[in-house]
């Protein structure tokens, strides 16, 4: 037990500060904490959703936040201060899931309305509406942003389903009505998908606690393995990729969190926390993961926000412990998104508030002695 | 809907009822004839007499008979042999089965004069064990089992580091660990469902006990196998003797014992029963007993009063030889141990006794040389007759020590551990009973004479009060007036007392030290071993506080206070803590660790422990959802005598070298290993990610091997933006003159 991480304390100190943009008078620390962190650390309010977010994310570039929320309007916000950066109209029903492409040029979005949606980035014109019969769940780029992938639910009389469809980069360019591939959801239907590397897997988390991955050309099923419980409670409610696509992280209602490898979807890490999971993110530079949820507010009736463990939780990767924890939210964390430089991370609650954290240097600093000696002999040679 | 019925006869009269087996239906629902001969006994052990005393004789022995039920008219059949006399038995015949059996186990043995005895049975079960062949003619000597060697049930003392146990009830799990300070607990045993309501030890550790609903099971030994088994169903709470000898069960439900609900080793006797009295070394009660009514009281509105029970009702002396219960406001029963006959066949009379506590501890009074156990009790003001606090000397029944009290509303009695003090919290009411003030009665019960201090400096109500073990000081929480119907708990007070110095080393007057105020604190928990004390707030909303006290901190003497006495303490605050949803806290046997506790039982919030060492810092916190009980796992008394006692004392300084050594190097291999396992770790992660580097770079996926960036051409068009942000951090003005 060599390391203790020495920002614990504080960065939940600062989470807990409520700072609007509007009112940048800096906080006048009480105690003895070191003024410096008050600054740096405090997270940016992002108070432009009227209910609770479902997802939010970085551009590549890391300098825009995209936001969904039930509220039906998607917002793009701007990162290092929190300014809003435009708002896309359209969807006629509470939104689940946005992304990106690489370019940052275009914008997919799914949602309650049954469609999935195109969006220009820098003019908010509406590029392609698709139409489904049931509602879209969760929709990724592929890493190169020639493939857009979209989960769709399943109701009656419809079988949940992944949808995949060719994305010409040109924003003149007509976009493809018909999908490439379809992948239909037989047993249990899909909750989370994405792309692997270079596009060769399609992997899927199910509501059942099972992950599959599908080929990525013909769509077929080369593997499924039971990954977390499997009990219709426990169905995995986020898969997050690293940076390379290698490997990703599940998030699952049964309280854990685990990284798979793509490849493989062999199981390297777990972290098991005491509430059930939102989301889990992957962290650039530092090797920690975010893990985000709480008790759903449907299942408590005076949830205070202790009780509610309304918190994200700082993980390291590799060691899997817990190392940190910020407070904020009054209600459970939907998303957590990390700065694809690994600079800050933002988080979406279902109190509709998303919260901007820049980390500061006690966190970049911040080593387990034997991550120091490889470091060390790193430089050494 | 019609596949399910196609195997089913179309048509019913080609239906053959006949061939269908009732035999299993006819058996299960076999109506049991009443064979009429239920309502019979059979009466033995009459005396012998001729014919024409018969009547006289039938006529005494229906008296008798007629006080359980109504013989039936020429009910009693007496037969007459040959010679013209009677055979000493008789038959008779009541109205109803139920009086029958009533006479069975009521009459049976009941003495007619000096030389002859009734013997009451009933006629079926003359029937069943009387007929030939039922019972073995022949004397067969039961089987001797050889003799087995049991675990020792103290084996977990010898733990060559001295740790100590404690048992923890969470979920469904009840398992017994070492505690390994700020490491996680080490698992001895684990088993699922062990309990069905709570888990508690025997006072010297000896057992594990659980509960269930056909009764309780003891558990002990290095196997935790089970030691015995005591049925009591429906128990609810057990209390045990503090020798560990015996053990009292309760269930608010009166048992049920007939011949139609057996239960293993109770008896009629036990029927509609409330208590039970056990011997642990055989697993035999020895005797039970019903709920005593309670008087319900009424309040001064005329509302009725909701007794709260007292538990333990029954109260052992300390050394296993007696037992007590009290009928409120009448008598206190005491009653002997093993035969658990009362003590000279008579309750005590106290008129209007509402409380009594044993001395924890033999007493040993100055100038008494005879064996003597004591009581506490007090009865409230009667009439014109003062309240009274007295002191009862058993066997000999002698009241050895009474003191008069006035404008008295409530009291409680305190014993200090060693039996040395007892003290009677005093809650008296204003002549116009508005007011409310607390006295301190101290009964010094080792001095000669039992001489009674006074402490009546408190202006408030003391709400908790607790002696130091073994010691001679004490705590108390006090609270001002409580305002009728708030959300916010009143604040309180802690105040600390201790004697002061005098020359000899006697114990002199007992003296206020020093009161914290403005406290929420409502519990006072002792070390076992006296000296520090813990004073928290327990089942509170809004505050968890732990505040850690050291009544004998070495001060640097020249910061002794001059002019005054010299008290036999020097408090300091040594740490705070703040537990959230703290509902229990205990202390472990060695006085080294406290562990606090949110349990399952109070509420749902963060359910887990703390521990803390004796000083308040925390060593280690654990989130267990449904977490409920952890208990340390009580020591028997030391076998060491004094002088080893303050020899070892003597060299605590050389010891504490040793043990410091031995948590050095623990600590150093433990952090070895983790460290070895997280550099392992690190290296299986770094070659897995090179290799996944390697295939990318074979596959030529260049956007993955820049972080899912696209490489763009830069177009000379680059804007640049540049934004100033200013704070400002303080801002002070200053007048130049």
């Amino acid at each position: 037990m060599t390391a203790h991480f020495n920002t614990k304390t504080s960065i939940s100190e600062v989470g807990s500060v409520k700072i609007h943009k509007s009112c940048p008078t800096p906080h006048t620390p009480s105690d003895t904490s070191p003024h410096i962190r008050y600054i740096i650390m405090r997270p940016i309010l992002l108070s432009g959703h009227e209910r609770a977010l479902t997802q939010v994310k970085y551009n590549p570039d890391g300098d825009i936040i995209f936001s969904v929320s039930k509220d039906h309007v998607v917002c793009a916000w701007y990162s290092h201060n929190g300014e809003r950066f435009g708002t896309y109209h359209g969807h006629q029903g509470a939104l689940w899931t946005v992304d990106v492409d690489p370019t940052s040029t275009l914008l997919a979005t799914g949602g309650a309305d049954n469609t999935m949606r195109l969006w220009e980035v820098k003019t908010g014109r509406l590029l392609k509406t698709w139409e489904f019969p049931t509602s879209i769940k969760r929709v990724e780029f592929s890493a190169d942003g020639r493939q857009l992938l979209g989960v769709t639910e399943r109701r009656s009389g419809h079988t949940g389903s992944i949808v995949v469809y060719e994305i010409n980069p040109d924003v003149e360019a007509e976009q493809a009505d018909e999908h490439v591939l379809r992948i239909i959801c037989e047993d249990s239907k899909a909750t989370v998908a994405g792309f692997s590397y270079l596009a060769q897997y399609i992997i899927a988390g199910h509501e059942d606690g099972t992950v599959s991955q599908y080929d990525g050309k013909s769509g077929e099923l080369l593997y499924n393995t039971q990954v977390h419980e499997p009990d219709v409670q426990n169905q995995i409610t986020d898969l997050q990729w690293a940076p390379d696509r290698t490997y990703f992280i599940t998030a699952s209602k049964d309280k854990s969190a685990k990284i798979l490898a793509a490849d493989s979807l062999e199981v390297f890490k777990t972290y098991q926390t005491d509430t059930p999971l939102n989301s889990a993110a992957i962290t650039p530079v530092k090797d920690f993961v975010i893990l985000g949820g709480g008790q759903a507010a449907m299942d408590v009736t005076t949830t205070s926000a202790r009780q509610g463990k309304f918190e994200a939780r700082f993980w390291h990767k590799i060691f899997a412990e817990e190392i940190g924890r910020v407070r904020g939210h009054f209600g459970p964390l939907n998303y957590v998104a990390v700065h694809p430089q690994g600079t800050g991370y933002c988080s979406g609650g279902e109190d509709g508030y998303v919260r901007v954290h820049h980390f500061d240097k006690p966190y970049f600093d911040f080593l387990y002695e034997v991550e120091r000696e490889q470091l060390q002999a790193q430089s050494n040679l | 809907m019609s596949t399910a019925y196609d195997n089913l006869p179309m048509e019913d009269d080609e239906f053959d009822e006949s061939q269908v087996d009732f035999t299993d239906l006819e058996e299960q629902y076999q109506v049991r004839l009443d064979e009429g001969l239920d309502a019979f006994v059979v009466i033995d052990g009459l005396p012998v007499v001729p014919e024409d005393s018969k009547g006289k004789l039938v006529k005494f022995i229906l008296r008798k008979l007629n006080t359980v039920g109504r013989v039936k008219d020429d009910g009693v059949h007496m037969p007459v042999g040959e010679d013209g006399k009677t055979e000493g038995y008789a038959f008779v015949e009541y109205n109803a089965p139920s009086e029958a059996i009533a006479a069975a186990k009521q009459l049976h043995l009941t003495a007619l004069d000096k030389k002859h005895t009734m013997l009451v049975n009933k006629l079926t079960d003359i029937d069943r064990f009387g007929k030939e062949g039922r019972v073995d003619e022949e004397y067969t000597p039961p089987q001797i089992e050889p003799f087995q060697q049991n675990e020792h049930l103290r084996s977990w003392l010898g733990d060559s580091e001295g740790r100590d146990q404690m048992v923890m009830f969470r979920g469904e799990k009840v398992g017994v660990f070492w505690n390994n300070k700020d490491d996680a607990p080490e698992p001895v045993v684990d088993r699922e469902n062990w309990t069905e309501s709570f888990v508690q030890w025997s006072p010297q550790g000896t057992f594990l006990c659980s509960i269930h609903a056909q009764g309780v099971q003891l558990w002990g030994g290095k196997q935790w196998n089970r030691q015995k088994r005591f049925a009591h169903p429906g128990v609810n709470l057990v209390d045990f003797s503090p020798g560990e000898n015996y053990f009292t069960t309760w269930s608010h439900r009166p048992l049920q014992v007939d011949e139609n609900h057996p239960v293993p080793t109770l008896s009629l006797e036990e029927d509609g029963k409330n208590y039970i009295i056990w011997d642990i070394a055989t697993g035999k009660p020895l005797r039970s007993f019903a709920t005593l009514d309670v008087p319900t009281s009424t309040d001064a509105e005329g509302n009725p009063v909701k007794k709260k029970m007292q538990w333990p009702t029954f109260k052992w002396s300390a050394d296993d030889k007696y037992v007590a219960r009290m009928t409120q406001g009448q008598s206190i029963s005491v009653y002997e141990l093993p035969r658990m006959n009362l003590l000279e066949k008579t309750s005590v009379k106290i008129e209007g006794v509402m409380d009594f506590e044993w001395a924890p501890a033999t007493p040993k009074r100055e100038g008494i040389k005879t064996y003597e156990q004591l009581f506490c009790y007090w009865t409230p003001e009667l009439g014109s007759n003062p309240a009274k606090v007295g002191l009862m000397s058993i066997p000999s029944k002698e009241i050895v020590r009474t003191r008069n009290l006035f404008n008295v509303s409530d009291a409680k009695l305190h014993w200090q551990s060693e039996a040395a003090y007892v003290c009677v919290k005093v809650d008296r009411h204003s002549k116009s009973k508005k007011s409310m003030a607390t006295n301190l009665e101290i009964f010094r019960v080792k001095e000669k004479g039992v001489p009674v201090e006074v402490v009546d400096s408190i202006k408030d109500t003391v709400i908790n009060f607790a002696w130091e073990p073994k010691g001679n000081r004490f705590v108390l929480i006090t609270t001002g007036e409580i305002p009728a119907q708030t959300a916010v708990p009143p604040k309180t007070a802690v105040s600390f007392f201790a004697p002061e110095k005098i020359k000899g080393g006697g114990v002199g007057n007992f003296r206020h030290i020093r009161t914290a105020d403005k406290k929420n604190s409502n519990a006072i928990y002792w070390s076992p071993k006296g000296r520090f004390v813990v004073v928290a707030t327990l089942q509170s909303q809004q505050s968890f506080d732990l505040d850690f006290w050291d009544l004998s901190f070495d001060k640097p003497k020249d910061e002794a206070e001059k002019g005054e006495k010299e008290l036999h303490a020097n408090l300091q605050l040594m740490a705070t803590a703040d537990h959230y949803g703290v509902s229990d806290i205990e202390w472990d046997p060695s006085g080294r660790y406290v562990a606090t506790v949110a349990s399952a039982f109070r509420h749902h919030m963060e359910n887990g422990y703390h521990l803390y060492d004796f000083k308040g810092t925390l060593l280690r916190e654990e989130a267990i959802d449904r977490f409920k009980q952890l208990i340390w796992r009580p020591r028997p008394p030391t076998l060491l005598t004094k002088e080893e006692q303050a020899e070892i004392r003597k060299n605590l300084r050389n010891y504490s070298k040793v043990f410091d050594e031995q948590d050095t190097a623990k600590k150093n291999t433990a952090d070895k290993a983790v460290i070895e396992a997280r550099r392992r770790l690190l290296e299986e992660w770094n070659a897995w990610r090179d290799s996944m580097r390697l295939m990318l770079e074979e596959e030529g996926a260049e956007i993955e091997l820049n972080d899912g960036k696209v490489l763009r051409d830069v177009d000379g068009e680059v804007e640049e933006i540049e934004e100033i942000v200013e704070e400002i951090i303080e801002e002070s003005e200053e007048v130049i003159s």
